[in-house]
């Protein structure tokens, strides 16, 4: 088994303005890789949400991308504020975000919800006051 | 359709880097995260946002073009963005109501 690709990317809490970086490219070196288009579609998708939460909620982080030849691996982590109540913030439409972050389009309260739906595995760890780690699983088609 | 083929008297290009795209189906919204998870590749995303974000989440979901609507514009270093990032974009007086059935006609005339 060759070693995993593992990209690393720190996400500024400060620019939310040009939020979203990190995850055009890993979009781009996904593409690279070969990888199959729905494949990074769904992992841009989740990044960006959880790049996005980190920026707007979390004072930013770190994002890692990992890559073998079975999953891609999302693990974003801050020390923000925590979730209090993580069921509750998964619920569509459940939003803290404030007026301003809301004038630049954010704040829908779909954001977690879009990552659980566009990745097959996800877990969020948290603690107030501590931070949290959102981990995101996708598996790789097989070749029979 | 070919974005090029759209009516330019009524949807202006604002940055048509990659004039080549397929409309195949139109979406309309502002709220990001929805527009994330509910648009479709190859669709015509419709809104009155215009800030960076807009161009980032054109790009990572691959719509065919993004249609501003009652006018509004790109600040210079956004249109830049959208240039660099090959998202087509286009301006338009309609309101997004409108600007849906203008796009219904042309895309099935
Ligand atoms: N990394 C994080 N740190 C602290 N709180 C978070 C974090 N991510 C999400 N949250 C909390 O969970 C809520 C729901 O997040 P979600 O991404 O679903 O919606 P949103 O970010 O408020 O809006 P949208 O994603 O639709 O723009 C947030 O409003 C916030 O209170
Ligand atoms: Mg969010």
């Amino acid at each position: 088994m060759s070693e995993p690709l593992v990209f690393q990317f720190d996400v500024d809490g400060n620019d939310f303005t040009s939020a979203g970086r990190a995850s055009v490219q890993v979009k781009k070196l996904l593409r690279e890789l070969g990888l199959p288009a729905d494949v990074i579609r769904r992992v841009s998708i989740a990044m960006y949400e959880g790049e996005i939460n980190m920026v707007i909620h979390a004072n930013g982080g770190v994002a890692e991308v990992r890559v073998d030849e079975r999953d891609i691996t999302i693990i974003l982590t801050d020390r923000g504020p925590g979730i209090p109540d993580v069921n509750l913030a998964m619920q569509e439409g459940y939003s803290t975000a404030t007026r301003s972050i809301q004038s630049l389009g954010f704040g829908a309260g779909m954001g977690l919800p879009n990552m659980k739906r566009y990745t097959d595995e996800m877990r969020i760890d948290t603690e107030v006051g501590v931070g949290t780690t959102i981990t995101m699983v996708i598996h790789l088609p097989q070749p029979q | 359709m070919k974005i090029s083929e759209l009516r330019q008297d009524i949807f202006r290009p604002l940055c048509l880097p990659d004039p080549d795209r397929d409309i195949r189906g139109v979406y309309m919204g502002d709220l990001l995260s929805w527009v994330m998870g509910r648009a479709e590749e190859d669709n015509a995303w419709i809104t009155i946002m215009s800030n960076r974000n807009v161009i980032a989440v054109a790009s990572l979901i691959s719509v065919s073009c993004v249609i501003l609507t009652e006018d509004v514009t790109l600040d210079a270093d956004v249109l830049a963005l959208a240039e660099q990032k090959e998202i087509n974009i286009f301006t338009t007086a309609l309101s997004s109501y409108d600007a849906c059935i203008a796009l219904y006609r042309m895309l099935n005339e």
